[in-house]
């Protein structure tokens, strides 16, 4: 909402300046978005008129011209705007003049002399735009200043204004705001009833109530709407961002800005039979004023009369029935229609307008009626006619209703924190128009017409604070019971993940959660991803379900910056469709971690060879993230993923996860050089951990053997530990892997893996024989049900 | 005796004269050895009567001792020397970088939720979470924000393909209604329910993109409720965040009234720096107020007993204040040479 200062100090002036009276509105919730001088700081800038405009001696661009700047004697000016002409009321900036900080001075142009300079709009800072010379009305009294003849000691603000204070879109509305909080007296424009001087009138029916419970309309005949709109209204028009279109529409815009009240003016010759307020019936079209046809839907409200749907009520006319500059007798309309009638429909045809902005915020139910007087007379005085009577169909008993609202004295203190003694909330709410009834402590309020937004207690704790001022409640300590939140040792929180990974050398990237369909097939498989309706561009129109197609996109990203070395990790929601998803039924949205590592394995160092990141450099770090709980590795086939280089990883039983080379198909179509590696887990399987439980350290000497064992070439590893394992003798302590060869001495397809046995006792040291028994053991199960041999 | 003092002298010359342990050795064996000059004049004692052979022998014992005892010295010299040489020949480039395996970090929003999570937790706010798909009942209906409410255009909402009333969060506040929830069911059985305070960080969805505008971007949800939870307490809770987390106490807060359908009364909260490039200009940094009976009610406590305030921060927008980052967008590129500026 932008409006002049000087319009709004017309009902209501305090004794502040611009900056005070706009910090004033912020700090009462009206904030000031911008606010600027109507035009640039100038001073000695008059009315003048050219009385002769002669071409230079010298210049063919330049004109000399003799000026009337009613300085007693003509003024010589050398000019170079091309609309420079005698007889034209232009501004002029006389000797000593200040444009912006720029001085006039006698000059001498192409050796004529010249004696101040005509100005152009945008030299003034009036407009951005610059088509040669400012003209002037014909009228303008030559030698005022320029200041006070265009009103240009005036402040343009703009306030953004919250949905609830539909009261404060009007001069009106804002000026009663000012009155309250500043208890200035408040005089707003006279709306007086003009008496009809025609019989004509249009019956009006209200087939639905509930929506339009009030609307008034009224006959002028005889206007001439092509008459000029007088300046004063189009400055002010204009001072509130609404370009003068013709008397007629001037004036429907000019009352609604002054009192908030939209109208609408239909070209009378245009309407049969009665106006009726209704919803569409099936397959009607109406055209509207910006050209748009539109079918509206059943639950748009409509103005019709006895023959066609003519306009979408308070939201936009219709093309065929509006005023033209041909238009000589005209129906105005000015109703109030519900705010839940006219919310989001407007929105839902793809645009917005005035009305429909007001109307669903909610306008003043009790205007209508000043308002269709208040427009009358304006059309009267500019355009001419004669109006008839005003057809005012209401039905009071659909009008919105205040309902008194009660207010306890001890409620606002335990809300806002501070006491305030009953005359000054009793103050606070005559200021602001409330009717209040004291009932003991008690406060019984019951809000004006205007007031949509209050309509619990709380709501007038609000005002009660606005008034009182948000910076003078006091910042208090807060006060509260203490208890220690738990901290299971179990559990471990997001944070301290994140550090882990870090700490392997990853950076943490946040990466869109909306991304390409193509990366959902190539890194998910999922050919059925969950998709936006209204997506902000197609390569954001999926909700991932893995988050390796980001990581992926960050290794092109960095490759394309000359970073061949890229290690990152993102902590995000997945999101796939499950009709079994908690808490939101249809959708599984589990947090995730992933990491990927490409390029080489170490950072360029001197000393050492250095390769490329392969599976088990990864491998180790997220068993770093895991321990002290150790997960198994399954081979496993996964989209994204190489499939001989891939694996589930498996912890408790349950299948947390997967890391695998990426598939050279993709290595290849998103060119990324070396292949990188990559893992995705369950970020809760890295929560949780566990307390720590003491075992007793052995006083006597551990055991060591080795043993290495030949299998067959696809014989994984893991399983052949978990053979040992399984018929251990109590003695075994553990048995790690420590060496796996292939080559001269081994056949083909066959491998060695070398085992590391440690046994041990705590109450005493092993005999030789036991120890022999244990590798004995060990050595039988794996030849025997293993298909191991020992290596040779 | 000068034969003797004469042998130590000579003996002295000969150890020094020795440049390392094997021509140490020979020289030893020059006096001391089996055919060295001292043996020799020891086994000529035996030569001489007894009285002689006493002194005698004991002046040659003197001339041993003192020989060994040059020896030795020039032993523990050599050492010494060798020790040296091989420490000088060992020396490194202590300047030379070291090796192994470099460091992460974490992202900078991240950066900063982990302070505002510290900064909370401090005061014994608890971490609460909740899905980015979310229901229309939790992100607006039970915010108080029904069907065609004009609030609901301020979000521009992203919408499921084929999802009857589900969306991205618009806001991190429908976690708000499902912490009360949760918390109400926790204490059913009890006459009086525990204090509820939460912070809420995530990730949540707008329809908006350009130099300020990501169409994801973070929040931090605050909620405190309890039986005597004031707009002062806010505003106190509130403006000792922003000052902590800023390291600043010349740090301005104002709070200036606003309109939110899940509160009343309502505030924008506004900052100003005292110094550095933005010196002086109020920065909107948070929205906040006291929880609406209706949005308690949903929640399922009863706002006669208990009141509760709420903000929500933005944690981008902190973030870019905290380190002068100028543009929104880079936090969502990934692009190392940024994201390793906050490790």
């Amino acid at each position: 909402m932008q409006f002049s200062e000087l319009w709004l100090r017309s009902f209501v002036s305090p004794d502040l300046d611009s900056d005070a009276l706009g910090h004033l509105l912020t700090m009462a919730g009206l904030e000031v978005e911008e606010q600027d001088g109507v035009a640039a700081v100038f001073s000695k800038v008059v009315v003048a008129q050219i009385v002769e405009a002669e071409k230079h001696p010298n210049a063919d661009k330049l004109r000399v011209c003799k000026v009337d700047a009613g300085q007693g004697e003509l003024l010589q000016i050398v000019c170079g705007a091309p609309n420079a002409a005698a007889g034209i009321k232009i501004p002029c900036a006389l000797v000593g003049a200040d444009l912006a900080g720029f001085g006039i001075k006698a000059a001498k142009l192409r050796g004529v002399e010249s004696f101040g300079m005509l100005c152009s709009a945008k030299e003034l800072g009036i407009s951005d735009e610059s088509s040669g010379l400012l003209v002037l009305p014909e009228d303008a009294p030559v030698g005022t200043d320029l200041r006070d003849y265009l009103a240009l000691n005036d402040t343009l603000f703009t306030i953004k204004l919250t949905p609830n204070r539909a009261d404060c879109l009007s001069l009106s509305g804002i000026a009663r705001e000012v009155a309250a909080l500043t208890g200035q007296p408040l005089s707003l424009p006279a709306c007086e009833p003009v008496a009809a001087v025609i019989a004509d009138s249009r019956a009006i029916v209200l087939d639905a109530p509930e929506a339009c419970p009030r609307y008034s309309g009224r006959i002028i005949r005889g206007v001439n709407a092509k008459a000029p709109t007088p300046e004063w209204m189009k400055q002010r028009l204009a001072r509130s961002g609404i370009r003068s279109i013709s008397a007629l529409v001037d004036v429907t815009n000019y009352v609604m800005l002054e009192l908030g009240q939209p109208l609408h003016a239909f070209d009378e010759a245009k309407l049969s039979g009665a106006i009726h307020v209704r919803f569409p019936e099936a397959g009607e079209q109406v055209l509207l004023l910006n050209g748009q046809t539109v079918t509206p839907a059943a639950d748009t409200l409509l103005i019709a009369d006895e023959a066609r749907a003519l306009a979408l009520a308070g939201i936009m006319g219709g093309e065929d029935s509006g005023i033209t500059l041909d238009t000589t007798d005209l129906f105005l309309e000015s109703a109030f229609f519900a705010p839940d009638a006219i919310a989001g429909r407007a929105r839902a045809y793809g645009f917005s307008s005035d009305a429909s902005y007001r109307f669903e915020r909610g306008v003043d139910f009790a205007l209508a009626g000043q308002a269709i007087e208040r427009a009358t007379r304006l059309i009267l005085d500019i355009c001419g006619g004669q109006p008839g009577p005003v057809v005012d169909a209401l039905d009071a008993g659909k009008l919105p209703q205040r309902k008194p609202i009660r207010l306890r004295a001890a409620r606002v203190r335990r809300v806002l924190g501070i006491a305030l003694s009953a005359d000054e909330v009793a103050g606070m709410f005559g200021r602001l128009n409330l009717q209040v009834v004291r009932e003991g402590d008690d406060f019984v309020v019951t809000p004006p017409s205007y007031r949509f937004d209050l309509e619990i207690e709380e709501d007038l704790i609000e005002e009660i604070a606005r008034l009182h001022g948000y910076d003078n409640i006091p910042v208090c300590a807060p006060k509260g019971p203490i208890s220690m939140l738990p901290r299971p040792e179990a559990k471990r929180d997001t944070m301290f993940v994140r550090r882990l990974v870090a700490g392997r050398e990853y950076q943490e990237v946040i990466n869109f959660a909306f991304v390409e369909e193509a990366w959902e097939k190539d890194f998910g498989g999922n050919t059925d991803p969950v998709r936006l309706a209204n997506p902000i561009a197609s390569q954001m129109s999926v909700m991932r379900s893995t988050l390796i197609g980001g990581l992926v996109a960050n290794l092109v990203t960095n490759r394309k910056r000359q970073t061949n070395r890229v290690r990152v990790f993102e902590i995000g929601r997945c999101f796939t469709r499950d009709a079994a998803g908690k808490p939101v039924e249809g959708y599984h949205q589990p947090v995730r971690i992933a990491a990927l590592a490409g390029g080489l394995a170490r950072p360029e160092q001197w000393g050492e060879s250095n390769r490329n990141v392969d599976f088990y450099d990864v491998k180790a770090d997220l068993e770093a993230l895991l321990f002290p709980r150790v997960a198994e590795f399954e081979r496993a086939a996964h989209p994204a993923l190489h499939p001989g280089r891939s694996a589930r990883v498996v912890l408790d039983g349950r299948a947390i996860g997967f890391i695998g080379e990426l598939h050279p198909v993709w290595v290849q179509r998103y060119e990324l050089g070396t292949a990188p590696v990559v893992f995705e887990i369950e970020l809760d399987a890295l929560l949780e951990t566990r307390t720590p439980a003491y075992r007793e350290v052995s006083r006597f000497p551990a055991v060591t053997r080795d043993l290495a064992l030949v299998v067959e070439q696809q014989v994984s590893a893991a399983s052949l530990l978990k053979g040992l394992q399984s018929v251990a003798p109590a003695i075994v302590q553990h048995i790690e892997l420590f060496d796996q060869y292939q080559g001269k001495g081994i056949e083909p397809n066959r491998k060695s893996l070398a085992f590391r046995v440690v046994m041990q006792e705590t109450q005493r040291t092993l005999e030789d024989a036991e120890v022999d028994a244990a590798m004995l053991a060990l050595t039988r199960h794996a030849e025997d049900a293993l298909g191991a041999k020992l290596r040779a | 005796m000068d034969q003797l003092d004469q042998l130590v002298t000579q003996a002295d010359a000969d150890f020094s004269a020795a440049a390392d342990a094997a021509a140490l050795e020979v020289a030893k064996a020059r006096y001391l050895g089996k055919a060295g000059s001292l043996t020799e004049l020891l086994k000529g004692l035996g030569k001489l009567d007894p009285e002689a052979r006493k002194s005698a022998g004991a002046e040659i014992n003197k001339a041993k001792s003192a020989i060994e005892a040059l020896l030795n010295a020039r032993r523990d010299a050599l050492q010494q020397a060798a020790l040296e040489a091989q420490l000088a020949a060992e020396a490194l480039d202590v300047t030379l970088p070291g090796r192994g395996q470099g460091v992460g970090g974490l992202h900078p929003v991240v950066r900063t939720l982990e302070r505002v999570e510290q900064l909370f937790r401090s005061i014994g706010f608890d971490v609460a979470e909740g899905p980015e798909i979310e229901t229309d009942f939790y992100n607006f209906t039970a915010l108080n924000t029904p069907a065609n409410h004009p609030a609901r255009s301020m979000h521009d909402t992203f919408y499921l393909e084929n999802g009857e009333g589900v969306l991205l969060r618009t806001h991190t506040s429908p976690v708000q209604i499902r912490a009360m929830q949760a918390h109400v069911e926790a204490y059913k059985d009890r006459d009086t329910m525990p204090e509820l305070r939460i912070i809420a960080p995530g990730r949540v969805y707008r329809v908006d993109s350009d130099a300020t505008h990501s169409p994801m971007f973070h929040q931090v949800e605050g909620l405190w409720v309890g039986e005597s939870v004031s707009f002062a307490d806010l505003k106190g809770v509130v403006a000792d965040f922003l000052r902590s987390f800023f390291e600043s106490d010349d740090l301005q807060v104002r709070f200036r009234p606003s309109f939110f359908p899940f509160t009343e009364p309502s505030a924008e909260i506004d900052v100003a720096f005292m110094s550095g490039a933005l010196k002086g200009r109020w920065l909107e940094i948070a929205g906040c107020g006291m929880v609406h009976p209706n949005v308690l009610r949903f929640g399922g406590i009863d706002p006669e007993r208990y009141t509760g305030f709420a903000f929500g921060m933005g944690p981008d927008r902190l973030t870019m204040l905290r380190y002068g980052v100028n543009d929104l967008r880079l936090f969502f590129e990934g692009d190392l040479r940024f994201l390793g500026q906050f490790r």
